[in-house]
């Protein structure tokens, strides 16, 4: 029986429409307010911004995540496991709302692909401009614009994978059946799409040119662009804190049996300190362009010298998370590392406690460095010192993680497939990343490389291998497992060996442009940099990871429709998603509790069991198992 | 529908996930009013405050205390399977709230010697009372919720999550009030 899915079933499209309605209807209502009062009618800051918020609650609406609450609030009751519209089938249950935190995840994944992709575009767009000195084609608003969007999209993308790893992988690796609250869950998935619209509509209100960070005085005076950045990061902040909320309670309630806190694949360990960061310190950009957006439309003034204001304040709140924010991308790349180098290496991962807990160190110590960034800010000159040390001292539990994987691929039996090659990358990369990062942590040299290309390197090598490589090395390794099929090895080792070398040159050319005397963030340099030839390499760079991306997405694209079939454990993994279940999983994971019996990596070690499933009975009948009517009262989330 | 063995949570079960979410949110949520505690400080230091009305500022501080005080008796009522009790207290609470509402939006707002663009004490005065009132707000609205399901029956002595949720959130909201009114009307001199 296969029904005709008409377009109006799509929840994507539902939102579109909900959003387009939502922002004609903020336009209105601002007017009609400012017609009612007397005042000029046409206010763009505010109509704009009243028009995002409600562009974004009309999506919402109209997607679809929003029911089983409003049901709620009027007092029905819902089933107990929410289910999606069961009518869609294949690609169309990806474009509406699933409670499936598989489903979720996948939704999360291609996003981020998509959003990556686009902000990499971003990228390639303003690199050209940089090729030779003076400007070509874009003037320099633009490239302000471009160069901002590149910044700021990617981060967005960059949040997104992360939620794609964390929501797929977390209650499969603990043995939960799905996340602890599954309608927040689609709810923190989906308030993305609206966020990200709002963050490239700036390309059509007159661009920001702000930077990323959108530091006042300057955000506060750029152009109306400003508003639906801010109000862009806003609603992806939403999605980083209900996310997180999520991930830390399915971690505390839902673990197996047996599943202690150290007997947790290392991945749930990183996925929760992560969500600790968002959890809270996303507040904080919340706040700051909340500020920055109160002053544009009523004449604030906390970051207004003349009135009483300090800039100084707004950077305290914004890096309060956003330095906290490399550590959410980073993290979780790092927990895919080490719960990759094992399979590969056949070896138990050394240190698996120390590993565990420095992921919280590096989480924690992460909310006390903010000031880092503002060494010649003008803030207070005796918080240099503190906040350098206090810098510096996240290198000891990074290199606590350091010495596990070294200590890990030690004598291990190695092979490389792709998806080790690229955790091997990651690794290499998130050295040279590490390393460039003490001189920007130390006063004294990072008076000098402040605001430099140098800064770019840096973080472009964290990001890489923190985030981007590991990223790719899980979406390689737990592809079989999604899609049931095999992607194709030799593009995907293509893939890697034109992608390795590629962001060498570009990150290591950054540091040298930077050296150099090249500032970041500006449309043209000085011819007598001599530095033209080293921009044209890193241009290139770009080119060829771009490249190498595209070959990737059509390995992944064509293996996920012809690829090989493959059910088993392909990767000889312990744990418990390849050893006890069939790929593709089917909808709820295990059909029976599962237990924890062993340690997570006692690869090589013959006899040694991880997860058994808990019961060997039968699966008891359906209805047996249900909870009795009245329990269904009890919201879920 | 499938029903996996698995999946299925006892309602304490569920109560608990549910209890944990909730204190997450108000952790998540008590960054925002820290931040906004850390701005105040940081842009009028402890010498200076906005120059505010005194007599409104208690009114307004004592109703939002007392009202706690009546969210807690509507939530023991219900425990105690008091449906009328726990009706009575629910509508004064929300009552109390609507009034703290009307006390600062309606009448500190108005008689404030400021506007909005006039400086960084007005500016921190109306954002910290501004994003309190939104909470408020959002207590209400989830108090008369809870009203109108409560009135309908909807909730046993056993089985009342959302009015547990509503108090704690209530009690909440009142929490960041206790910092929020020393810092805006006792600590420092009004500025002129």
């Amino acid at each position: 029986m296969k029904e005709r899915v008409s377009l109006l079933q799509i929840g994507l499209v539902r939102g579109l429409f909900g959003m387009i309605v939502g922002v004609l209807i903020g336009l209105g209502l601002v007017s009609g307010i400012r017609a009612l009062l007397g005042l000029p009618i046409w206010n763009p800051e505010a109509a704009w911004v009243v028009g995002g918020v409600f562009g974004t609650i009309g999506f919402m609406l109209m997607v679809g995540v929003l029911r089983d609450w409003i049901r709620w609030a009027l007092g029905e009751e819902t089933p107990d496991f929410p289910e999606a519209d069961p009518r869609l089938q294949g690609w169309a249950k990806y474009l509406s709302v699933s409670y499936d935190h598989k489903i979720i995840g996948i939704q999360y994944g291609v996003t981020a692909l998509i959003v990556i992709s686009l902000a990499g575009l971003f990228a390639l767009i303003f690199r050209t401009e940089l090729i030779a000195p003076g400007i070509q084609f874009l003037q320099p608003q633009d490239y302000n614009t471009i160069m901002t969007l590149h910044g700021i999209v990617m981060i967005g993308g960059m949040l997104l994978g992360v939620g794609a790893m964390s929501n797929y992988l977390v209650p499969l690796l603990i043995g939960a059946n799905d996340m602890a609250f599954p309608r927040l869950n689609a709810f923190a998935y989906w308030i993305n799409v609206p966020a990200v619209i709002l963050l490239v509509g700036t390309l059509f209100m007159g661009g920001l040119e702000t930077g990323w960070t959108g530091y006042p005085p300057l955000s506060s005076r750029a152009p109306l662009g400003t508003q639906w950045f801010l109000l862009g990061v806003y609603f992806i902040g939403f999605s980083s804190i209900f996310g997180a909320l999520n991930i830390i309670a399915t971690v505390m309630k839902l673990r197996a049996k047996g599943m202690t806190y150290f007997r947790m694949p290392i991945f749930v360990w990183t996925a929760a300190a992560t969500a600790l960061i968002a959890l809270t310190a996303t507040q904080l950009i919340g706040l700051s362009f909340q500020m920055v957006m109160f002053e544009r439309l009523f004449g604030m003034a906390f970051f207004e010298p003349a009135k009483g204001g300090n800039p100084i304040l707004f950077q305290h709140l914004f890096w309060f998370y956003s330095h906290p924010a490399v550590y959410v991308f980073v993290l979780t790349g790092l927990g895919v590392i080490s719960e990759l180098l094992p399979v590969f290496a056949r070896k138990p991962l050394f240190g698996y406690r120390w590993v565990a807990l420095s992921s919280f160190g590096i989480a924690l110590v992460g909310f006390l460095v903010w000031a880092h960034h503002m060494f010649t800010s003008g803030m207070e000159p005796y918080l240099r010192v503190p906040f350098m040390y206090s810098t510096l001292l996240v290198a000891v539990p990074t290199g606590v993680k350091f010495f596990s994987w070294v200590a890990t691929i030690w004598e291990g039996k190695l092979s490389f497939e792709t998806p080790m090659l690229f955790v091997l990358g990651a690794i290499s990369i998130f050295l040279l990343g590490g390393l460039s990062g003490p001189p920007n942590g130390v006063v004294a040299t990072d008076l000098h490389l402040q605001d430099t290309y140098w800064i770019v390197g840096h973080f472009h090598a964290t990001m890489f291998g923190g985030f981007l490589f590991p990223f790719l090395a899980a979406i390689y390794y737990w592809f079989p497992k999604i899609t049931g099929r095999m992607y194709n090895e030799t593009l995907g080792k293509i893939h890697f060996y034109l992608m390795l070398p590629a962001f060498y040159v570009q990150s290591l050319g950054q540091m040298q442009v930077g050296l150099l005397g090249m500032r970041r963030r500006i449309a043209d340099y000085d011819p007598a940099l001599q530095i033209d030839f080293s921009h044209l390499l890193i241009t290139l760079g770009g080119y060829v990871i771009g490249l190498s991306l595209i070959i990737a997405f059509i390995n992944l694209a064509y293996s996920a429709a012809r690829g090989k079939v493959v059910t088993t454990n392909v990767w000889r993994s312990r744990s418990p998603e390849w050893t006890l279940l069939p790929s593709p999983i089917p909808a709820h994971n295990y059909p029976e509790p599962i237990e924890a019996v062993g340690e997570p990596y006692d690869y090589g070690l013959p006899g040694a069991v991880y997860v058994r499933t808990a019961s060997t009975a039968p699966l008891r009948d359906e209805g047996e198992a249900a909870l009795p009517p009245d329990a269904a009262v009890a919201p879920a989330d | 529908m499938t029903t996996h063995t698995g999946i299925t949570h006892s309602y304490r079960e569920k109560l608990a996930i549910n209890r944990l979410g909730l204190w997450l949110f108000i952790l998540s949520d008590s960054f925002v009013f820290g931040g906004l505690l850390v701005s105040r400080f940081y842009l009028l230091g402890t010498q200076s405050r906005p120059h505010l009305d005194q007599v409104v500022g208690f009114v307004v501080t004592a109703m939002l205390l007392t009202s706690s005080f009546f969210m807690n008796r509507a939530e023991i009522a219900m425990a105690h399977g008091d449906r009328k009790a726990f009706l009575r207290n629910t509508a004064i609470t929300l009552f109390l709230g609507v009034a703290f509402l009307v006390g600062v939006v309606g009448v500190e707002w108005q008689i404030a010697p400021f506007g909005t663009a006039d400086g960084a004490a007005a500016s921190i005065f109306y954002t910290l009372t501004g994003f309190h009132a939104f909470h408020v707000l959002t207590g209400v609205i989830f108090l008369a919720v809870v009203l109108r399901n409560g009135a309908r029956g909807l909730y046993s002595p056993e089985r009342h999550w959302a009015v547990e949720a509503a108090a704690v959130y209530w009690h909440f909201v009142d929490v960041v009030w206790i910092f929020f009114y020393p810092a805006l009307y006792l600590i420092g001199t009004p500025l002129p």
